[in-house]
């Protein structure tokens, strides 16, 4: 049996009385992509902040590579080579579309190589046009498109993605599944998601979530036509 | 890739060496040192704050602290070179051990802030109380409110019984300024500058890229601590004495006014901002008709409302607009970001 990348065993949060996210049990394969999905309030987004040392877990563990990462800081995580991107859009506004991207693959390489690797995302993301841009300025579908380029620069081997295409237009949610394609050839993805239309793009397997547990595990067909399933999202568009 | 010398900083060096031929000129050299001095504090919470958005009320916490560093010292060693750089690495040591209990602790804004104005306090309250003989280091008396008088000021290294004071003081001191200045250009311009910038931009994502957010902020920190000290080192030069009064909540208040009135975020802002306003203190000073801080009060105000980029930024967007080619017209005349952002936190 092939590693897993990430698996967690028995993960449980809970806020004060509200159990977030209970008894998850979870495992991803190199190279997999899955997608997280669930109603509002399901634990998706729980889940994903204890995966990434945003949240400590109150139970279980996390395991990444074999190892251990259960309560470490988001920076020891990302360290390993995990590329994150949260829900809220995180970038430095003040700084360049280039400054940004630099950034994220100066922890990895030298200045100057980061540099290089920073102009290459750019290429690949058609970001060229606004590389010397204040991300401040940018509308969002550029910005969701930068933060990835933040993610892929470095070369990770497992991509964590909160919500990567809330709020963009058709034209980007495009780009962006092209892109995750791209990714799934080197690492690992998971994608917290609502966007049905999405998710079928892509074309994925999904777990679902529901009152923070894990409901199903199957490809995104197989799962839309689950009347379990239909039965949660009710009154969504599935 | 951003090259490690530019233009703009031979452009730099040229006003800076006119300046400082200038300017005896125009103010006594005793005033001028002083105007110097209080330039490298400006510069050093400018660095931190302006850059690394860690906004600290205490600054003037360092700067005392680099003083009494040195005044105690050059009492015990009975010269100069030793002592000075005592006082950049005590007040630096103070400001990681300091930071780290923050940073890791990670307390942010208006915490950091309240922290640092409290340990500016405790020094000064501790400061003032040490006026018994029980309280010395080494041959030092700390003094309390009578401070310390009588130390071995300022002499030429391994040269005891050379001093230097007046004219020659007010050279070293710029001088002084001046590598502290490009030393912060060039750490800018470094990977860990750039960081720190990032950290100032957004620490949830920098954090996220992998970097230990808690680490690097101690560090900056402990720079412009360290700064601070030096600046401190050369005012108990200037005045042969140090007193509490340097750890005062005015003085730290002071500080932060410069950077504001000067321009967040630039190096140089600060700098002049700290030596505009001081000249200024030191012209009311001389009049009983208003009241000094009264005036400073009314000048941080109208900044806020009307200028609150600081005089730097302000000079440097209409200069672009007035001069600018087409290119870096069209950038100035965008909506331009205020920085209060940082200046509430």
């Amino acid at each position: 049996m092939v590693e897993a990348v990430l698996e967690t065993v028995g993960l449980t949060k809970r806020f004060g009385g509200v159990v977030a996210s209970s008894n998850v049990n979870f495992s991803l394969k190199p190279n997999e992509l899955r997608c997280l999905i669930g109603p509002n309030g399901a634990g998706k987004s729980t889940f994903f902040k204890c995966v990434t040392g945003l949240h400590t877990p109150s139970e279980g563990q996390v395991f990444m590579r074999g190892q251990e990462t259960t309560g470490w800081h988001p920076h020891e995580i990302a360290s390993l080579g995990v590329g994150i991107k949260t829900q809220v859009s995180n970038v430095m506004d003040g700084l360049t579309v280039f400054e940004n991207i630099w950034m994220a693959g100066r922890r990895f390489m030298s200045a100057k190589e980061a540099a290089q690797k920073a102009n290459d995302v750019i290429d690949r993301l058609a970001l060229g046009p606004i590389a010397k841009s204040e991300l401040g300025r940018l509308a969002h579908g550029e910005r969701q498109r930068v933060e990835l380029g933040l993610v892929v620069v470095a070369d990770p081997w497992l991509v964590l993605l909160d919500e990567p295409a809330a709020g963009m237009t058709a034209e980007d949610v495009d780009r962006m599944s092209a892109i995750i394609h791209e990714l799934t050839r080197t690492s690992a993805v998971v994608i917290v998601e609502h966007d049905m239309q999405f998710i079928r793009s892509i074309a994925s397997t999904v777990t679902v979530f529901h009152q923070g547990t894990v409901l199903m595990e199957d490809h995104v067909d197989v799962v839309m036509s689950d009347p379990t399933v239909r039965n949660v999202y009710l009154g969504k568009k599935a | 890739m951003p090259q490690f010398w530019r233009k703009s900083d031979s452009t730099a060096i040229v006003v800076a060496l006119l300046l400082m031929w200038l300017m005896p000129f125009l103010i006594s050299t005793y005033t001028l040192t002083v105007l110097v001095i209080y330039g490298m504090l400006g510069l050093s919470l400018g660095l931190i704050w302006g850059f690394g958005g860690i906004l600290c009320f205490g600054q003037a916490a360092f700067f005392g602290l680099g003083a009494y560093t040195y005044a105690i010292a050059a009492i015990n060693i009975g010269e100069s070179t030793i002592p000075m750089l005592l006082a950049v690495f005590v007040p630096a040591l103070f400001a990681a051990l300091l930071g780290a209990m923050m940073f890791y602790g990670r307390l942010t804004d208006v915490y950091l802030g309240v922290i640092t104005l409290v340990v500016t306090l405790i020094l000064f309250k501790f400061v003032n109380s040490t006026a018994g003989p029980q309280y010395t280091i080494g041959e030092a008396r700390l003094g309390g409110f009578n401070g310390i008088p009588g130390f071995h000021t300022l002499n030429i290294p391994g040269l005891p019984e050379e001093f230097i004071w007046g004219d020659a003081l007010y050279y070293v001191c710029a001088v002084a300024l001046f590598l502290a200045y490009f030393f912060v250009t060039w750490l800018l311009r470094t990977s860990f500058g750039r960081i720190a910038i990032g950290i100032r931009e957004n620490e949830t994502r920098v954090s996220l890229m992998g970097y230990d957010v808690r680490a690097r902020k101690t560090a900056l920190f402990a720079i412009g601590a360290a700064i601070a000290g030096l600046a401190g080192a050369f005012f108990a030069n200037w005045g042969e004495i140090v007193t509490p009064g340097l750890f005062s909540l005015g003085q730290s208040a002071e500080v932060i006014i410069w950077c504001i009135v000067g321009g967040l975020g630039t190096r140089f802002g600060p700098i002049i901002g700290a030596a505009g306003l001081a000249y200024l203190k030191f012209l009311l000073g001389q009049q009983t008709f208003i009241d000094n801080t009264l005036i400073t009060g009314i000048i941080l105000v109208l900044f806020v409302l009307f200028l609150p980029k600081g005089i730097v930024p302000a000079v440097s967007s209409l200069w672009q607009i007035s001069f600018g080619r087409r290119a870096s017209r069209k950038s100035a005349n965008r909506r331009p970001r205020r920085k209060v952002r940082n200046a509430n936190g």
